[in-house]
């Protein structure tokens, strides 16, 4: 296959896009938890603040390789998975680099930055980090357990490792959709995407309260900021999957922007409305009403 | 450091320098005070873009101030309402970090006794350049109540840079918004430089911290 040289400016724009969609929905979702406790909330623009603050700082300091390393790395996993998935079906410009295996390469990178994450805070010698990067990877290991199910299910219903060819699969109508054709993978999926958002209940890793803040204590200035960054792309690209693979995908950029405001806002929701769980409580959820409905899901293709 | 002969309170035990023995029979040195720290004293960090890059930043620093929730005394109450929804000062790019090293704003909230003096200096030297102190309450500025107190410090720029204080015994949650809002005009102006003042004032601040804290079992600079 012949490579063309003009879907690195196009995959490059779609990070553009996606990156300040992210640093706004974020922002308004945030205010919307804001109002949810009667505040009025942060204004709209702030992340670009924070964002241009951290970059700002003058003075940094390293506690080694790893340290330097665990933003990256948690940057390139949000990159990479944003960048080898199709963002809008349909059109050769926005399909980025996807190719026929690419549904393999996203499982990875969605774990790639977690792993990355670890071995950077690990470095840093705070014992908060270490406590919370191991509850970090139990918790995360567990959320991956369904949603590995869920996608398996998904590739076996539609014969195919490919995003493309799945979500061409779902066309034709929202009753084509994964969520009309296997809801049990749907459900388990959903029930990992909580898990893997770093949302209430599930935010025992960063826990502000308790740990402050989990993985990233030792983290600031520029660092803090790459991981920022990967805040609000991280996510997206992760809903992008979740789209691709269970909700239609999008066939232009103002159903991609719905269709990912509300998914990003069932999470949201959920996290506003229930309190925190322990980590084996979090677990344990995932173990018991996550991985049984992935299985039925599993025995329902 | 301060010599073992000149120290009025001694040093703990476990941060004494002394040999250990390893679980196979090898025996090493510790010296707790050289070892698990940095003995450099802190750099100058002056603002090195032109003005109107400089200009930008110190907007968005004035912007986005994250403060870092440390309460050193009764004043620490006052600052809850200000998360809460009646005051709200997250709409003016006010938050809160639990950790020195992402805040870039250390509230001295009231009286500091010597001993949360300590934890002052070494939260306010791990937060990163440039950082900024605000002084909340009479206590900070000359004693306050607490004049005549033989356990707290009385002026407080003595210790540490402070670039606002806000008056009042409390102050209420109001005033200190409005003092949020003059410390942002002060950074917007370029005048918000006390983590540089820090380091270039560095033994003068350190000679004056080591006169009140006298157990003093930590690195001059915590970087």
């Amino acid at each position: 296959m012949e490579f063309e040289w003009i879907r690195i400016p196009y995959a490059l724009l779609t990070l553009f896009i996606v990156l300040n969609y992210g640093l706004l929905m974020t922002a308004v979702i945030r205010k919307m938890g804001a109002r949810a406790g009667r505040r009025y909330g942060i204004r709209f623009y702030q992340n670009y603040i924070d964002l241009l603050k951290n970059y700002s700082m003058r003075s940094k300091i390293t506690h080694g390789y790893m340290f330097y390393l665990g933003p990256v790395f948690r940057l390139t996993g949000g990159i990479g998975l944003l960048l080898f998935v199709p963002t809008i079906f349909g059109s050769e410009m926005w399909s980025n680099f996807s190719f026929s295996g690419d549904l393999i390469l996203a499982l990875y990178f969605a774990f790639f930055g977690t792993l990355g994450m670890a071995l950077g805070a690990g470095e840093s010698g705070h014992p908060y980090s270490a406590i919370g990067v191991s509850r970090g990877l139990s918790q995360v290991t567990a959320a991956e357990l369904p949603f590995a199910i869920a996608v398996f299910t998904v590739a076996l219903q539609y014969q195919t490792l490919s995003f493309t060819e799945i979500v061409a699969a779902q066309q034709g109508g929202f009753l084509n959709w994964t969520l009309f054709t296997n809801p049990f993978a749907v459900v388990a999926a959903m029930i990992a995407f909580l898990g893997m958002m770093m949302r209430s209940p599930f935010d025992v890793v960063l826990a502000p309260q308790e740990i402050p803040i989990g993985p990233p204590t030792e983290y600031h200035s520029a660092y803090l900021a790459l991981m920022q960054t990967n805040r609000n792309i991280y996510p997206i690209a992760k809903i992008v999957v979740y789209m691709n693979l269970f909700f239609g995908g999008a066939g232009s950029w103002p159903e991609f922007m719905l269709k990912a405001f509300l998914l990003y806002l069932f999470s949201a929701l959920v996290g506003v409305v229930f309190p925190r769980f322990r980590v084996e409580q979090s677990i344990r959820f995932f173990l018991i009403w996550g991985v049984p409905v992935a299985v039925i899901g599993l025995l329902w293709v | 450091m301060k010599d073992e002969l000149d120290r009025k309170v001694p040093l703990p035990d476990e941060l004494k320098k002394r040999v250990i023995k390893g679980p196979d029979g090898f025996e090493f040195e510790v010296d707790p005070m050289q070892d698990y720290f940095c003995q450099e004293p802190p750099k100058e960090h002056p603002p090195i873009y032109v003005k109107i890059v400089e200009d930008f930043f110190n907007w968005a620093r004035s912007e986005s101030l994250w403060i870092l929730g440390f309460g050193t005394g009764c004043g620490a109450i006052e600052m809850r309402p200000l998360m809460t929804p009646r005051f709200d000062a997250y709409r003016y790019g006010i938050q809160w970090r639990p950790t020195p090293r992402q805040a870039n704003l250390l509230m001295i909230s009231g009286y500091l006794s010597v001993k949360t003096l300590k934890r002052a200096i070494r939260a306010y030297e791990q937060m990163q350049s440039p950082k900024y102190v605000v002084g909340l309450g009479s206590c900070t500025i000359n004693g306050g109540m607490y004049f005549d107190s033989y356990n707290t410090i009385k002026r407080l720029d003595e210790y540490l840079p402070v670039d606002l204080y806000i008056a009042g015994c409390m102050p209420r949650p109001e005033a200190l918004l409005k003092g949020f809002e003059d410390l942002k005009k002060i950074i917007r102006a370029g005048g918000a430089e006390g983590a540089n003042h820090y380091a270039e004032h560095f033994e003068r601040y350190k000679e004056n911290q080591k006169k009140v804290i006298l157990d003093w079992d930590m690195p001059d600079y915590s970087w």
